[in-house]
C-alpha cells in the first residue's frame, strides 16, 4: 500500500525488538468478543486512478457553477480566487503542520494569523478578532453566548434579516444553555422595526448587514438603543466583500461582528469548510471564544508570535471555558489572508463596487422579465426578486436548471411555513457573472414565467 | 488583627469585621507568572468557599474562593493593570478585595499561620 | 559554532519577513479588476464607506514571496517525523487534495438545485455507507465541523433522546480524568454537570468508581478509548454495559479511533455515539489548526435525533433533508453549522479511504500500534514509561527520568527542535507528572524511527549528565527561540496598528 512504508521484514524486525508474535498480540486488551480476525466487508484498497475514475464520475453527475449562468447567492457567493491563493495554500509546511502549540516551529502560521486578525479588524471596523471559527453560523451561536456571558442576561433576539441556518444554529447552541431565544420574521422588504424590541432582559440583538434578503441598513440607532437597556447589538455579514464598499458595523456601534469568510479564498466547496469570523471590542477579549495569537518577543529580543490568552479555552478551563471549541479554520484563514492581501486596499474597494454595479446591471436587465420585481429599497451584490402572484419561485428554479441556468434560489427553500414567500426568488451577481449570464437568465426566465 | 488561612491557598487579614482577602507565597509559586487577576466588585455578596475572583498564568486559570462570606467593599483595581504585583507581594501590596464580614464565628474554620505552614509542609 | 550575524537579519535560507501591513504602498494591487461602472448611493442606503479601510497595497510576486517565506517558518509532516501524541500527524496524500479540486465537485453551490447536485450528495451518501460500515453503527450525522463539534452533536442527541423519553433529570455527565478538555466542556454546553472519574495505576478508568457514580440522574459517560494514555479500555464492555442499565447512554470520544479502524467496529463495544475526527483517522490535512470534520455516529436509539440536513435516497434519486417536517418520523434535535457539513474535507477523507480500502485500513491501525509499540520498546529503559505496553498507537512517558536534572518536560521537548524532529505532546494527559506523549503514525518508515530513537537515547544520556543548561537554551537553531509568553498575555498586542509593532 502506498502510504505504507513497512516491508513484511521492518514488522519482523520489529515485532521481535517488542517481544510480540505478531501484530496481533498487540491488541490483546481489546476484549476477543470485539475483535475482528479480518478485513471488514467492504471494498479493498485502489490505485490513484482507480480513486481518480470514481471521483471523475462523481463529478461528472453535478451541474458545476463555472459551467453555467449562475446566479445563488444566500450567504455563500462566487468570486474569482487568484491563482495564486490556491497553489501556495498546497505549500507542505501550512497544509501539513498542527496548530501551533510550539510556536519556535511554527512562526509561519502564527505570523499568517496575527495578520489574519488585523485584516479582520479592519474591514469590520472592531478593535479585536480572533483566529477564526468553523463558519459564520456556529460564530453568531458563539456571539449570542458571550454576550449573554458578558451582559449577564438571558434574551437573545434574532431579526427577520438574519441567515435561516445562522438563526437555526444558535437555536440550537443555546438551547441547553439557559437563554432564551426570540426569532423575529422573515423580512424581505427591509422594513422590520427592531428599536422597540430590545428591553432590560434583552443580552444581545443579532441583525445581518446585508440582510438575508440583501438589505443594508443603518445600523447606528440600533446600537445606541440596544446600549442604552445594556444590549450588546451583534452584526452578522454574510458577504464580507460587502465590507470593501458599506460602512463596516464597528463605525456604527456593533459590539461583536461575526461574518462567513468564504468569499474571500475558498470558493463554494458546496458549502464547507467555512470560515468563521469574530471580533469584538478590545474590553470583551477575556469572553471571546476561540484561538487568539499575540505578537511578543524571543529569547534573543526578536518580534515574535505566540497562541495568547488560552486560558478562556476548553484545553486548561475545561467546563468553564468559553467555547468547547478547538479548532480554527487554520487553512481557509490562511486563504481568506491570502486573497485579502492580494486585493488589498484598492482591489477590495474595487471588487466590491464591481459586484455592487453588477446587481445594479442584473436588475437592469430583469426589468426585461414581466411580472417581475425586486423587492429591495437597498443592496449590495443580492436581492429579492418577486416573481409574481400564484408562481412558485422552486419550481422557476428547476425549470431554469433543465436550460442549464442556476438561476437563484427560491426563499421557500428556507421558509416552508411562510406561503406569502412562494414567489420570491434570491439572486445574487458578482464579478464572475457575465453580460451574456444575465441576458441568457432573462431570457429564460422571460420563457418559463 | 488577625491573618487566617484556608486550604486552598487564600488568606484573610481581619480587622474588627472587616476582611483583606489575598493568595499565598505558596499560591502564587505555584502557578508560576501572573498574568491576569479578576477581582470581584463592589456590593457583590460572596458566600465562604464560593467563587471570588480569578488568577490566571499563561497555562492556567484557578478561581480565588471567599474565606468567609460576606460583601465586598473594594476590590484591588491596581491587578488588573499590574499583575506581577502578586508574585511579588502575595501576601500585602496584592490583596484582592475587602469585604465586611457576614458572620465572623466563619473564621473558626480557617488555619493559622503556624497550622498554615504545617499543612502546606504537608503537601511538598 | 560561533555565532554569526549578517547585515540584513537573514541567515542564509533563514529569511525574515516583515508583516504586510509594512510593506504595502498605495497603487499596488494583486489582482486585477475591471473598471467597476457606476455605483448607486441610494441602492447603498447612504452607507457607502466613508474613510480608507488601512489594507496595505502588494502586488503578486511580493505576496507570492511574502507566504512563501512564512511557510518556511513552520514544520509540516511533509517536512520530518511529527510524533504530537493525540494529533495523528500522519501522510496526508496528495490525491485528496487533487480530487477535492475537481471542478465538478468544489465549484458547486449548497443551494442548487438537487438536480444538479447528485454527485455531490452521492459523495456525501458514499462516505455515510462507509463510516457506518467501517464502525457497524446504523447511523451517521455527517455536518458536524470537527471533533468538539461531534462531542456536542452527540450529547445533544443523547439529550434529545432523555428528553423525548421524559428523562429529563439526567443532568450529570461522566467524564475520566484523563479525558480532552473538550469533553467537559461539551458537557457544559449541553446543560450538564461534570462529575470526574478518576483513573487506576493501570492507566485506566476506574470502573469501580464509575459504577458508583452511575444512577438515575446521569445522562452519559464520555470515554476515550483507546484512551488519551494511548491503552485500550480493556473493561469496556462492563463498562457499556453497567452505563446502559443505569439507563445512560455510552458517548465515545473517537479522538483514537485511528489504533482501531478496521480491527474493531464500535459498534461491538457498546458505544451509543461517537465522532471521528477526518482529519486523524481519514488523514485530511491539519491545515495549521483546521478545517476539520466531525461526523457522529449513532446507535439505534439516536439515529432519530441526528441533526439537520442529511442526505436521503428518495424515487428521483439522493435527496437533501433541510426541515423537520420533512425528516419522516425522525425528530432532529436541530442545525449545527451552516450548510451541509465540511464537504471539502469529505471528498479528501473518502479518496483516503477509498485508496486505503478495508484491507489497507486494518493494515493502517496494525502498523501504528506497531510503531507506538517499537517506540515504547526502544526507550523504555532510558525514559520513564508510564504505564506497561502493549500500548495502542501511542505510548505515554513522564518525566521521572529527568528528577533532579534540573530539565523539564518542556525543555526536553524543545532540544528536539533543534534535532529537527517536532516535539511530542507534553503535559497531556494530566494524569502523570510532566507527561510526554508520542504517536508515530503508520506512515513512519522503521529508519525515520530509528533516527528518533537514537537522537531521544542521545538527549536522555546528556540529560543524565547534567547539561541542563543545554536544554533550558533550546532551541536555538529555529527563525525565533523560546517565546516570552508571558509578556504575550500579561500585554495582549493581538493585532498590527501603525507604529506599534515593531520588533
Amino acid at each position: 500500500m502506498r502510504y505504507l512504508p513497512h516491508t513484511e521484514a521492518d514488522r519482523r524486525a520489529m515485532l521481535a525488538t517488542i517481544g510480540a508474535k505478531d501484530v496481533d498480540a498487540l491488541f490483546k486488551d481489546v476484549p476477543a468478543a470485539a475483535r475482528l480476525d479480518r478485513p471488514i466487508d467492504l471494498a479493498a484498497g485502489q490505485s490513484e486512478m482507480a480513486v481518480e475514475r470514481m471521483f471523475t464520475r462523481m463529478a461528472g453527475k453535478n451541474l458545476s457553477a463555472g459551467h453555467a449562468p449562475f446566479f445563488i447567492g444566500a450567504g455563500l457567493y462566487r468570486h474569482h480566487v487568484p491563482a495564486s491563493v490556491d497553489q501556495l495554500l498546497t505549500r507542505g509546511e501550512f497544509l501539513t503542520s498542527y496548530t501551533p502549540y510550539q510556536p519556535e516551529v511554527s512562526q509561519g502560521t502564527l505570523q499568517y494569523l496575527f495578520e489574519f486578525q488585523t485584516q479582520v479588524c479592519l474591514i469590520t471596523g472592531m478593535e479585536v478578532a480572533n483566529a477564526s471559527m468553523y463558519d459564520g453560523a456556529t460564530a453568531c451561536a458563539e456571539a449570542a453566548v458571550m454576550a449573554a456571558r458578558v451582559t449577564r442576561k438571558k434574551n437573545i433576539i434574532l431579526s427577520g434579516s438574519l441567515h435561516p441556518h445562522y438563526v437555526e444554529t444558535t437555536r440550537t447552541v443555546v438551547k441547553h444553555q439557559g437563554l432564551e431565544v426570540e426569532e423575529l420574521a422573515p423580512d424581505p422588504f427591509g422594513l422590520e422595526d427592531l428599536m422597540g424590541r430590545v428591553d432590560s432582559r434583552t443580552a444581545c440583538l443579532i441583525v445581518q448587514n446585508p440582510g438575508f434578503f440583501g438589505g443594508i441598513r443603518d445600523l447606528t440607532q440600533l446600537a445606541d438603543a440596544c446600549h442604552e437597556v445594556g444590549a450588546l447589538l451583534v452584526v452578522a455579514v454574510a458577504e464580507p466583500v460587502s465590507l470593501g464598499l458599506i460602512t463596516p458595523p464597528g463605525a456604527m456601534g456593533a459590539d461583536i461582528v461575526v461574518a462567513e469568510g468564504q468569499s474571500l479564498g475558498m470558493g463554494l466547496q458546496f458549502g464547507g469548510p467555512g470560515l468563521g469570523l469574530f471580533a469584538t471590542r478590545e474590553k470583551y477579549v477575556r469572553q471571546m471564544p476561540g484561538r487568539l495569537c499575540g505578537q511578543t518577543v524571543d529569547q534573543d529580543g526578536k518580534r515574535g508570535f505566540v497562541l495568547t490568552l488560552s486560558t478562556r479555552e476548553q484545553h486548561i478551563r475545561r467546563e468553564k471555558a468559553t467555547s468547547n471549541i478547538c479548532t480554527n479554520s487554520g487553512l481557509c484563514a490562511l486563504a481568506f489572508t491570502m486573497h485579502l492581501t492580494m486585493l488589498g486596499e484598492t482591489g477590495l474597494t474595487r471588487l466590491a463596487k464591481l459586484n455592487h454595479a453588477q446587481a445594479l446591471r442584473l436588475e437592469q436587465s430583469l426589468r426585461r422579465v414581466k411580472g417581475a420585481k425586486v423587492l429591495n429599497q437597498t443592496y449590495f451584490n443580492e436581492f429579492a426578486l418577486y416573481l409574481g402572484d400564484e408562481v412558485d419561485a422552486g419550481e422557476v428554479v428547476e425549470k431554469l436548471a433543465a436550460k442549464g441556468i442556476l438561476g437563484g434560489v427560491p426563499a421557500a427553500r428556507f421558509y416552508p411555513h411562510w406561503p406569502e414567500l412562494r414567489p420570491v426568488l434570491l439572486l445574487a451577481a458578482t464579478e464572475t457573472n457575465t453580460q451574456d449570464d444575465m441576458d441568457a437568465l432573462v431570457s429564460a426566465l422571460s420563457e418559463v414565467l | 488583627m488577625s491573618m487566617y488561612f484556608t486550604k486552598d491557598h487564600e488568606w484573610i487579614k481581619v480587622e474588627g469585621d472587616t476582611g483583606t482577602v489575598g493568595i499565598t507565597e505558596y499560591a502564587q509559586h505555584a502557578l508560576g507568572d501572573i498574568v491576569y487577576v479578576e477581582v470581584p466588585e463592589k456590593g457583590r455578596a460572596l458566600k465562604q468557599g464560593g467563587d471570588a475572583a480569578v488568577v490566571e498564568s499563561v497555562k492556567a486559570a484557578s478561581e480565588v474562593y471567599s474565606p468567609v462570606s460576606g460583601t465586598v467593599i473594594a476590590g484591588n483595581d491596581v491587578l488588573a493593570g499590574q499583575p506581577a504585583l502578586v508574585n511579588e507581594s502575595p501576601e500585602d501590596q496584592a490583596w484582592f478585595f475587602t469585604l465586611t464580614l457576614a458572620n465572623p464565628a466563619e473564621l473558626e474554620a480557617l488555619m493559622d499561620r503556624p497550622a498554615y505552614d504545617e499543612y502546606v509542609a504537608g503537601l511538598e | 559554532m560561533a555565532e554569526i550575524t549578517t547585515f540584513s537579519g537573514n541567515r542564509g535560507l533563514q529569511l525574515e519577513e516583515p508583516l504586510i501591513f509594512e510593506q504595502g504602498c498605495p497603487g499596488r494591487i494583486g489582482v486585477d479588476i475591471a473598471e467597476p461602472g457606476p455605483i448607486d448611493e441610494d441602492r447603498l442606503g447612504g452607507l457607502a464607506r466613508k474613510g480608507t479601510i488601512g489594507l496595505p497595497d502588494l502586488s503578486e510576486p511580493q505576496v507570492v514571496r511574502h507566504y512563501t517565506r512564512l511557510s518556511q517558518k513552520n514544520y509540516g509532516i511533509d517536512s520530518g517525523f511529527y510524533p504530537l501524541g493525540s494529533c495523528t500527524m500522519k501522510h496526508n496524500p496528495r490525491l485528496s487534495e487533487k480530487m477535492a479540486r475537481l471542478p465538478g465537485l468544489v465549484d458547486l453551490h449548497p443551494f442548487q438545485p438537487r438536480s444538479t447536485v447528485q454527485g455531490a450528495l452521492e459523495v456525501i451518501d458514499l462516505l455515510a455507507h462507509w463510516l457506518k460500515g467501517l464502525t457497524g453503527m446504523p447511523a451517521v450525522a455527517m455536518s458536524p465541523a470537527a471533533g468538539a463539534h461531534g462531542e456536542w452533536c452527540g450529547l445533544m442527541a443523547i439529550r434529545a433522546y432523555h428528553d423525548d423519553h421524559g428523562d429529563s433529570q439526567r443532568t450529570r455527565v461522566l467524564v475520566p480524568e484523563s479525558a480532552h478538555g473538550t469533553n467537559p466542556a461539551t458537557a457544559a454546553m449541553c446543560g450538564y454537570s461534570v462529575d470526574p472519574v478518576p483513573a487506576t495505576e493501570r492507566g485506566r478508568v476506574d470502573v469501580a468508581a464509575l459504577k458508583a457514580k452511575l444512577g438515575p440522574d446521569v445522562a452519559c459517560i464520555m470515554v476515550t478509548n483507546p484512551n488519551t494514555c494511548g491503552l485500550f479500555e480493556d473493561e469496556i464492555l462492563d463498562i457499556a454495559q453497567a452505563t446502559h442499565e443505569a439507563g445512560a447512554f455510552f458517548y465515545c470520544d473517537g479522538a483514537n479511533y485511528n489504533a482501531i479502524v478496521g480491527r474493531v467496529k464500535i459498534a461491538d463495544l457498546g458505544v451509543d455515539a461517537m465522532h471521528i475526527n477526518l482529519h486523524k483517522t481519514f488523514s485530511t490535512p491539519h491545515g495549521g489548526g483546521g478545517p476539520g470534520a466531525g461526523p457522529t455516529v449513532l446507535s439505534e436509539k439516536l439515529a432519530a435525533y441526528a441533526p439537520l440536513p442529511f442526505v436521503v435516497h428518495g424515487a428521483g434519486g439522493l435527496e437533501l433533508v433541510e426541515h423537520a417536517e420533512q425528516a419522516g418520523g425522525a425528530k432532529p434535535f436541530g442545525r449545527v453549522k451552516g450548510y451541509h457539513g465540511q464537504f471539502g474535507v469529505f471528498i479528501r477523507a473518502l479518496a483516503y479511504i477509498l485508496s486505503m480500502g478495508a484491507d489497507g485500513l486494518r493494515q493502517t491501525s496494525g502498523d501504528a500500534v506497531l510503531n507506538a509499540n517499537y517506540l515504547l520498546a526502544s526507550l523504555k529503559d532510558v525514559l520513564s514509561a508510564s504505564f506497561d505496553g502493549p500500548c495502542m498507537h501511542e505510548c505515554l512517558f513522564d518525566d521521572r527520568f529527568l528528577k533532579d536534572s534540573g530539565i523539564t518536560t518542556l525543555d526536553f521537548a524543545k532540544m528536539l527542535i533543534d534535532e529537527g524532529f517536532h516535539p511530542m505532546t507534553m503535559y497531556f494527559p494530566l494524569v502523570v507528572h510532566g507527561a510526554l506523549l508520542m504517536e508515530p503514525t503508520e506512515t513512519e518508515a522503521k529508519e525515520t524511527l530509528d533516527g528518533f530513537i537514537a537522537v531521544i537515547r542521545a538527549l536522555a544520556a546528556k540529560a543524565k549528565a547534567g547539561e541542563a543548561d543545554d536544554f533550558k537554551a533550546a532551541p536555538r537553531l529555529t527563525p525565533r527561540r523560546r517565546l516570552d509568553e508571558t509578556q504575550a498575555a500579561r500585554v495582549p498586542v493581538l493585532r498590527w496598528k501603525h507604529g506599534a509593532n515593531e520588533g
